[in-house]
């Protein structure tokens, strides 16, 4: 039972960790007068031993009006930070796992196409958590969707349960392009993380939304959407967004604008 | 109410061992193509990132569900109390476990890491269907192992009513639990429904009963023991009965999903547009699982025992089938995240998916098959399960 919670959750209370609770509360009601800025805090970068808060709701905004069409840049920021070989090399494309992928849509009547990167949508209510038997998939506090790689025994079922086809089995045995923060391995599913070792580390942002910034495109945003202050909170304030499949009612961490 | 002797089959002769050696075989070829699978990783199957489930699961499926419908026979018995059924009970029970067996070993052994099986053992997250699964096939091997011992040993004889209702109310969940495996998925269109679970039981009783009347009549043929009709017409007739239930629940399913706009171009897919699963649909599911077995099933070709033998394979091929439509129909129609846009990607947005099994996967679910029929081939050997003569006479007894 202890392990159907993620680990992060479980692990027992630590004197570090006791004495940082004692801190973060003392300093939570010194920082009464300033709100705002104690998810700041949380928000940049955290010990190791301290826990994922769920202060912070990790999230994204795509703007799909701004993504350009032919322009794969998320796609390959993303396999060049988390180790996962282009599907354009791969010998076995069909199989190839695939974090993240551009999505060409068009309406067949009046002709309009978007395009729109299709990722892991970090649901609030993940059905790749639900039906996990082993508690491998599971929701970190912080609103990441992550895989244990020790604990998925590869069965699929979450494939089967995603509604947006965001995993990957990984087919083959991998070659040695890992990197040493993104575990990955052979007879296990895995999908977008969020870049969850670069927010571990304090960056604040994603690689595949580094990279549509630096083209010039601004797409993507991430942050956090529990902070009224920060840039995604105040832009989902101002622009429409929707869901994908939202009658599913799954309550995602991506939320899109122009579909 | 007249005795009726069980006998071990001798299994000195060398048409024991040659059967035995065949199934061995068999369970040889999963062996290496499990083998062959773990070593490689399922780069080397059909199966990939659209067809996450394949010809091993619909193998596995298959046997689980029939394990559970081969306990008909022993829970007709001591449930509904029909003593002519008494005689055929431990046949029953054994097969049941055997069918489990079989489909459990290819189930675990397609795993993307079968070598972590103790994991699935020992991490539970009791929100997922397979994780009750696992609980409910634990427990069907208890309730019906004590099921058999109660019917093997005079000394605990008069639990077997108890143990019998036990694991009569234990298949009907499990099989409830198999079904939902599929209906408890809201991702794809042709899941995510209740019906999933009592259609899954019903045809839990038809191929199971299939299964169960093959074995019996292979093992009364080739053991030279006396069958005679009496029972087997009576089989027969709730053959034929399971089947056209099967054939309602599909009908209902389908007809429902047609009337839904927005389930139209999924049923077009199964029932029009599908090319080859299309084929399997109408030709394998419908015409050859159904349709074929019930005209000969009611008609007088049934009273025929090499007709009701074509009927009963065809039921098991038609019910495999079944299970590919339903598995691999269903995720090869591509998931609807935009409805009503066109979509496309390097991931296969958007296409129909295409799967062609590979050898070793066939291999594997084959081996499953083999070690269900040799653990079955085995247990009549070891155990009195099956009675010396099931002539006309000596049933007839029974019922007085």
């Amino acid at each position: 039972m202890s392990d159907m919670k993620p680990r992060s959750d479980s692990t027992p209370a630590s004197p570090e960790r006791r004495r940082f609770v004692g801190a973060a509360t003392a300093t939570a009601a010194g920082l009464a007068i300033a709100p705002g800025v104690m998810l700041y805090e949380v928000a940049h970068g955290r010990a190791e031993e301290q826990a994922a808060s769920s202060a912070v709701r990790w999230g994204m905004l795509v703007d799909a009006t701004k993504c350009a069409s032919g322009c794969n840049d998320c796609v390959s920021a993303c396999s060049t930070e988390n180790g996962w070989t282009p599907v354009a090399e791969s010998k076995h494309p069909k199989q190839a796992p695939q974090w993240i992928r551009k999505l060409e849509l068009q309406d067949p009547l009046t002709q309009m196409e978007t395009n729109l990167p299709m990722l892991c949508q970090h649901c609030a209510e993940p059905p790749c958590v639900d039906v996990c038997p082993t508690g491998a998939s599971f929701k970190r506090a912080d609103g990441i969707v992550l895989v244990n790689r020790h604990t998925c025994i590869g069965c699929r079922y979450c494939m089967m349960a995603c509604p947006y086809k965001a995993r990957s089995l990984v087919h083959e045995p991998l070659n040695d392009t890992q990197k040493p923060d993104v575990p990955r391995g052979i007879g296990c599913v895995e999908a977008c993380t969020f870049c969850v070792q670069k927010v571990d580390r304090g960056d604040g942002n994603t690689a595949c939304a580094e990279a549509c910034t630096a083209a010039g495109h601004n797409a993507l945003l991430f942050g956090d959407m529990n902070d009224p202050e920060s840039e995604i909170s105040r832009r989902l304030r101002e622009l429409p967004t929707k869901q994908v499949r939202a009658d599913l009612n799954l309550n995602l961490g991506v939320r899109y604008h122009g579909i | 109410m007249a005795s009726i002797t069980f006998r071990e089959v001798e299994g000195s002769s060398p048409k024991y061992w040659i059967l035995l050696g065949f199934l061995g075989l068999f369970v040889l070829f999963g062996a290496l193509a499990w083998n062959y699978m773990h070593h490689h990783g399922h780069v080397v199957t059909g199966m990939d990132n659209q067809i996450v489930w394949g010809l091993p699961h619909v193998f596995a499926v298959f046997l689980i569900v029939a394990a559970s419908g081969a306990l008909n026979v022993a829970s007709i018995a001591s449930v509904f109390n029909k003593p002519m059924y008494k005689p055929l009970a431990p046949l029953s029970a054994i097969l049941s476990l055997a069918l489990l067996l079989g489909g459990l070993l290819v189930l675990v052994l397609d795993l993307g890491r079968s070598d972590r099986l103790i994991v699935a053992m020992t991490n539970f997250n009791f929100k997922s269907m397979f994780t009750w699964n696992v609980f409910l096939y634990s427990g069907f091997f208890v309730l019906v192992g004590i099921y058999l011992w109660t019917m093997l040993d005079r000394s605990v004889k008069s639990y077997s009513k108890a143990a019998g209702t036990a694991a009569f109310i234990w298949r009907l969940t499990l099989t409830t639990g198999t079904g939902s495996l599929f209906g408890f998925l809201v991702a794809r269109e042709l899941y995510g429904t209740a019906m999933l679970a009592p259609m899954f039981i019903i045809m839990s009783f038809a191929y199971g009963l299939a299964i169960y009347l093959m074995v019996l009549a292979a093992a009364y043929a080739w053991t030279g023991r006396a069958l005679g009709d009496a029972v087997m017409m009576r089989l027969k007739t709730l053959l034929a009965v399971f089947v056209a239930a099967v054939l309602y629940f599909v009908v209902v399913q389908h007809m429902t999903s047609l009337y839904f706009t927005k389930f139209h171009a999924v049923e077009a897919f199964i029932l029009r547009d599908g090319g080859s699963l299309t084929t399997l649909f109408w030709v394998g599911q419908i015409v050859i699982g159904c349709v074929v077995p019930l005209v000969i099933l009611l008609s007088s070709l049934g009273k025929q025992r090499t007709w009701l033998m074509i009927a009963c394979g065809l039921v098991i091929l038609g019910g495999i089938i079944q299970m590919y439509v339903t598995i691999i129909g269903a995720q090869a129609y591509p998931l609807d995240m935009f409805p009503g846009l066109t979509e496309k990607s390097s991931f296969f947005d958007g296409e129909i998916h295409t799967y062609v099994p590979s050898m070793p996967e066939f291999f594997l679910g084959l081996g499953g098959v083999a070690v269900a029929l040799l653990a079955t081939t085995f247990a009549v050997k070891v155990l009195r399960l099956l009675p010396a003569s099931l002539d006309d006479a000596s049933v007839a007894k029974l019922e007085h």
